[in-house]
C-alpha cells in the first residue's frame, strides 16, 4: 500500500502523467463533441481544458508542474503555424485573386475588433488598464501579449482572454456565420481567422481547406495589422 | 517525414531569428509560415510528403492549444474581479468581428468575382 502511494505521488508529479493527462483529456473531450453532434457548446479545446484544470485543482498540482509535461505538446503550435503554408500555398490562386477584398475586409474586422471590444469594455466600466489588456485579443497571444504590454495592460492576463476569445471564436463563430447566411468558404475562414486567430482557424480547418487557408493567411494578417494599428487608435483614443 | 519537419523547423527558427533581430511586430512561427510559402512560391509544388507531414500536423492543431488553455487557471481571480466587462467585451466583439469581416468579404469578394 505504502509504495503504491509512493508511487503514484511520484508519478502524479512528472512530466508523462501531465503529458499523457493532456492526450487522454482531448481525445475524451474530441469523442464527446463528436458523439453530441459536434454540439458548439461542448468545443474539444474548452471541455479538455475543463478536463485537466479539474484534476489539477483536485490534485493540489500547480500549472508550471503541469506545464512541464504540457510543454511537449504545445511547442509543436510552432510548427504547425509555420505548416499552415501548405494550404495558404494551395489556395493561393484564390487568394491572389481576391487580394484587395481580403485587404480591406481584415482591416474592416481589424478594426471592428479592437473598437468593440474597448467600447463595449468602457462602457460596463472596465479601467484604463482593463481596456488595455482586452484590446488585442483577436490576435495571436505572443504578439497579442507584447501589444499589452507597450499598452500598459497585464500581458498574463491578455493572454487568457486571447484564449477565451479564440474558444468563443470556434464555439459561436460558425453560428453567426450560418445565421447571416454567409456561405462562401473564403469569407468565412477569413472571419474565423480575423476574430478567433489559431484557435479559430484550427476549427476552420477542420470543416473547409479553404475556409482553414483563408483563416491562417488573416491570424498572420491580422496580427500585423493590430500591431501597427492599435497603438495608433490608444493614442487617438486616450 | 523527417526531413521536411526540419524544413518546417528551419522556418521557424530563421522566422523567430528575423522577428527578434529586426524587431518584427510579428511572432516568429507566423513569419516562418511566410518563409516556407515562399520556397514553396519559387520551388512551384508542394512534395506529397511535405504536404502529409503538414497535413498531419494541422489535423491536430485544436490539441496544441490545451497546454496553453490551462494556463486560464492562474488568472481566475483576476477575470472573476471583472467578469462581466470582460466576458460581455469578449462575447459582443468576437461575434461582431466575425459578422462584420465575413459581409464585408462576401460583398466585396463577389464585386471581384463580376468583375
Amino acid at each position: 500500500m505504502g509504495s503504491l502511494q509512493q508511487t503514484w505521488v511520484y508519478l502524479h508529479a512528472s512530466p508523462l502523467f501531465h503529458l499523457t493527462l493532456t492526450l487522454v483529456a482531448f481525445q475524451a473531450a474530441s469523442w464527446l463533441f463528436e458523439k453530441a453532434g459536434r454540439n458548439p457548446l461542448l468545443n474539444p479545446v474548452l471541455v479538455a481544458v475543463v478536463l485537466i484544470v479539474s484534476v489539477l485543482l483536485f490534485t493540489g498540482t500547480d500549472y508550471a508542474t503541469y506545464f512541464e509535461g504540457a510543454q511537449f505538446v504545445h511547442f509543436l503550435l510552432g510548427p504547425a503555424t509555420v505548416s499552415l503554408a501548405i494550404p495558404l500555398y494551395r489556395q493561393w490562386h484564390r487568394v491572389r485573386r481576391s487580394a484587395l477584398a481580403i485587404g480591406v475586409s481584415l482591416l474592416t474586422g481589424s478594426l471592428t475588433a479592437i473598437l468593440t471590444a474597448l467600447g463595449v469594455a468602457r462602457l460596463l466600466g472596465g479601467s484604463e488598464q482593463l481596456l488595455a489588456t482586452i484590446a488585442p485579443k483577436s490576435v495571436t497571444a505572443p504578439v497579442a501579449m507584447a501589444i499589452a504590454e507597450e499598452l500598459g495592460g497585464l500581458p498574463s492576463l491578455t493572454a487568457a482572454l486571447v484564449l477565451v476569445t479564440g474558444i468563443l471564436g470556434a464555439m459561436f463563430g460558425p453560428m453567426v456565420l450560418n445565421l447571416i447566411g454567409v456561405k462562401d468558404w473564403r469569407a468565412r475562414g477569413l472571419a474565423m481567422g480575423t476574430a478567433s486567430h489559431g484557435i479559430g482557424t484550427a476549427r476552420a480547418l477542420q470543416v473547409n481547406e479553404t475556409a482553414g487557408a483563408f483563416s491562417g493567411l488573416a491570424m498572420g494578417l491580422n496580427a500585423l495589422a493590430t500591431a501597427l494599428l492599435l497603438p495608433i487608435l490608444w493614442g487617438l483614443l486616450f | 517525414m523527417l526531413a521536411y519537419l526540419t524544413l518546417i523547423l528551419t522556418c521557424q527558427l530563421a522566422g523567430e531569428f528575423l522577428t527578434g533581430a529586426l524587431a518584427l511586430p510579428l511572432p516568429g512561427p507566423v513569419l516562418g509560415m511566410l518563409l516556407l510559402f515562399l520556397l514553396l512560391l519559387i520551388r512551384g509544388d508542394i512534395p506529397q510528403a511535405l504536404g502529409q507531414t503538414a497535413d498531419r500536423l494541422l489535423g491536430a492543431m485544436s490539441l496544441l492549444f490545451v497546454p496553453a488553455g490551462t494556463g486560464i487557471m492562474l488568472h481566475f481571480r483576476l477575470l472573476g474581479e471583472a467578469l462581466v466587462p470582460l466576458g460581455t467585451a469578449l462575447i459582443v466583439s468576437t461575434l461582431a468581428t466575425v459578422a462584420v469581416t465575413a459581409l464585408m468579404m462576401r460583398w466585396l469578394g463577389k464585386a471581384e468575382n463580376d468583375g
